[in-house]
């Protein structure tokens, strides 16, 4: 029961954020300066009627929020007639509006590019996790030592270096020797079965690197101090009194402790694995939803722009739900507050 | 005093406050000690464009002819002060937020948390990009997005310090004798708190740092300005195809050696204020011993809680 209760609470504060998010959304686009007509059709010699015809798609002859004037003749469902709730229809239409650019749907673009960055994160993050744990464990373990030393500068320094610097780096010393850019040798088609997967996975060597190697020292270091607080539990000190060796020790009951804080964490850096995913691809051309966000600030690309942060904002906030409720079944203290 | 006294004993700590200063120094000393200046503009020959470095040009030039030595010295600049700013904007909001909610809790300290929450969960460089290209390229813009988004932590950790404390003893003592609230937070429990928001405050300027190069080098850095992230995405956009190292490395490894400088301060100052974290009793056997014969776990030298320091404040 308890723990229903916690779940709800965490779906139900889901849902406010990701409403929140949405209402920020639409506000940031009225908020441009200007008369937002003017940026949607982006070209002055569009004639009046097709602005007008946008005005209508977009609802700017009406209120933004309510309408009051209508809610004062006692018409209150017509009211809710405004710019918001025509965003918000449009929405769970799937519409996010037209690429200023490409003059394609915006959500047809995102279709498209969103599981190349999914891959690409996915794959980043599980070998940083897999890489974390076990340096951070050993560093744990042999605490103090220079090995330990040596993992943690390595982890500090990991976390100075810019994400798009490492890119350029190893952009720098790998060309010649692996694909830097793009997703595919131009020419290849999806038609080409093996061939063209094998292509794709060589191009995804170099990003999956980058962002493999950023992310390592975060996990390094939360690895290292959740093993270093589980080891100064009195149950170790127990264990380690019972005669159970060092390493069974660590085993049989630290391990297990140390992995909790791990599981939040992989959701709460989530939100900044994104932000390297749009380093990444943009230093390495990986045409996903971080290198179009990129070209998306170069060509003031606005609905594209909002719509790639729209769809990086509800992952995440999707992502951190599912932790936490991993995490309440994984760690049968975690109780509502 | 002893606090300092422990900070120059860490190697790491003495370190990356060199390295800081050295980048204070040259941000500072730009103009005499830049070989020439990089607002002016070059008659760039055809060869001077992207040229290795030679004796005059010790680190080449850049796309436009000009010097990367000067460009490279007057970047530090804008990357301290968005730092600093940035940084100390969050430090004074988060502490603001942190100190309320902790002391006041209630419906008050729930809901600003539950905000905390929010922003948290929000991914902070796409949020901020899409802001900045709505909100326009300025540097004021630029300190304004990262100092107002990048205040949470602190103020969860603020919180969460302030909960314990003002159940000690003292506070209690204060409250009794009829301090205001008001006066019990910033004479009391502020003053207990503080160390450990410093130490916070000394990494958050790393990631302003960091923050703002981000956005410079994926093309919102403030275009009158010249900062490294902004010569890394010229450099990226322009002489990756041709190797101009020169151009590419300087800047990509000043914004390493300053926010590593300030991640060695950060954690230096972190692990003074944090004793606990510090040495552990299963590789350390005199605490070992301490804690099986039932004696004081804290060894000599290790800071006491300075209760009786501040009931005299009271």
């Amino acid at each position: 029961m308890e723990r229903r209760n916690y779940v709800l609470r965490k779906v139900a504060f889901a849902a406010i954020t990701l409403a929140a998010v949405v209402v920020f959304n639409f506000m940031l686009f009225r908020i441009l300066p200007g008369d937002p007509v003017k940026l949607v059709i982006h070209s002055p010699r569009m004639t009046r009627e097709a602005q007008e015809r946008v005005r209508t798609t977009f609802g700017l002859d009406k209120p933004i929020w309510l309408d009051v004037r209508r809610l004062e003749e006692g018409d209150v469902l017509g009211a809710f007639d405004s710019q918001f709730t025509a965003y918000v229809r449009n929405l769970f239409r799937g519409d996010l509006g037209i690429s200023f650019a490409s003059r394609q749907d915006v959500s047809d673009i995102l279709r498209e590019r969103v599981w190349r960055t999914v891959v690409l994160v996915l794959a980043g993050d599980l070998i940083a996790i897999v890489l974390g744990m076990a340096l951070g464990l050993i560093a744990a373990w042999r605490r103090g030592s220079r090995l330990d030393a040596g993992i943690l500068l390595w982890a500090l320094f990991s976390w100075a270096l810019p994400t798009f610097f490492l890119g350029i780096i190893l952009l720098i010393l790998a060309r010649g020797y692996l694909p830097v850019g793009g997703m595919v040798t131009p020419g290849l088609k999806p038609e080409d079965g093996l061939t063209y997967w094998l292509d794709v996975g060589r191009h995804l060597i170099l990003p999956t690197i980058t962002m493999a190697i950023v992310f390592t020292g975060e996990y390094i270091l939360i690895m290292r101090s959740g093993v270093m607080e589980v080891l100064s539990q009195d149950y170790i000190l127990t264990a380690k009194a019972k005669g159970l060796s060092a390493y069974r020790a660590l085993r049989d009951h630290a391990l297990k402790n140390a992995m909790l804080p791990m599981v939040t964490m992989i959701a709460l850096t989530f939100g900044y694995t994104v932000g390297g995913a749009i380093q990444v691809e943009t230093v390495f051309s990986w045409p996903g939803i971080g290198r179009l966000m990129y070209e998306a600030v170069q060509k003031r690309d606005y609905p594209v722009l909002q719509g790639s942060f729209l769809l990086l904002a509800v992952s995440v906030i999707l992502a951190n739900l599912l932790a936490e409720i991993l995490y309440s079944a994984l760690d049968p203290r975690v109780k509502p507050e | 005093m002893a606090a300092l006294k422990q900070y120059f004993r860490s190697p790491m700590g003495v370190i990356g406050l060199l390295m800081l200063l050295l980048v204070v120094l040259v941000a500072v000393l730009a103009p005499w000690l830049a070989p020439y200046n990089p607002r002016e503009r070059v008659q760039a020959e055809p060869e001077d464009i992207l040229a290795p470095p030679d004796a005059e040009h010790w680190l080449g030039r850049d796309d436009a002819g000009k010097d990367v030595l000067s460009l490279l010295i007057y970047g530090a600049r804008v990357s301290l002060v968005v730092g600093f700013t940035a940084s100390f904007m969050s430090m004074i909001i988060g502490t603001t937020v942190g100190l309320t909610a902790g002391y006041f809790g209630g419906r008050f300290g729930n809901l600003s948390m539950r905000f905390v929450d929010f922003l948290m969960v929000i991914p902070d460089l796409p949020l901020m990009l899409v802001i900045i290209a709505v909100m326009g390229r300025g540097l004021l813009n630029i300190i304004l997005v990262i100092g107002l988004l990048g205040w949470t932590y602190t103020a969860r950790l603020v919180r969460s310090q302030v909960l314990s404390v003002k159940e000690r003893q003292f506070v209690l003592r204060a409250r009794s004798l009829g301090a205001s609230d008001w006066r019990i937070i910033l004479r009391h429990v502020l003053p207990l708190v503080l160390p450990l928001i410093i130490a916070q405050a000394v990494l958050d300027i790393s990631v302003a740092i960091l923050a703002e190069s981000s956005l410079a080098f994926l093309g919102l850095g403030d275009p009158t300005l010249i900062s490294w992230g902004s010569m890394l995405n010229f450099a990226f956009e322009r002489a990756v195809s041709r190797q101009a190292w020169w151009f590419l490395l300087p800047p990509g490894f000043a914004i390493v050696w300053i926010s590593l400088s300030l991640i060695l301060i950060g954690n230096t100052l972190d692990q003074i204020v944090n004793p606990q974290l510090r040495s552990h009793h299963l590789f350390d056997p005199r605490r070992m011993v301490a804690l099986v014969v039932g004696g004081s776990v804290l060894p000599r030298g290790e800071a006491v809680e300075p209760e009786g320091v501040q009931e005299v404040g009271a």
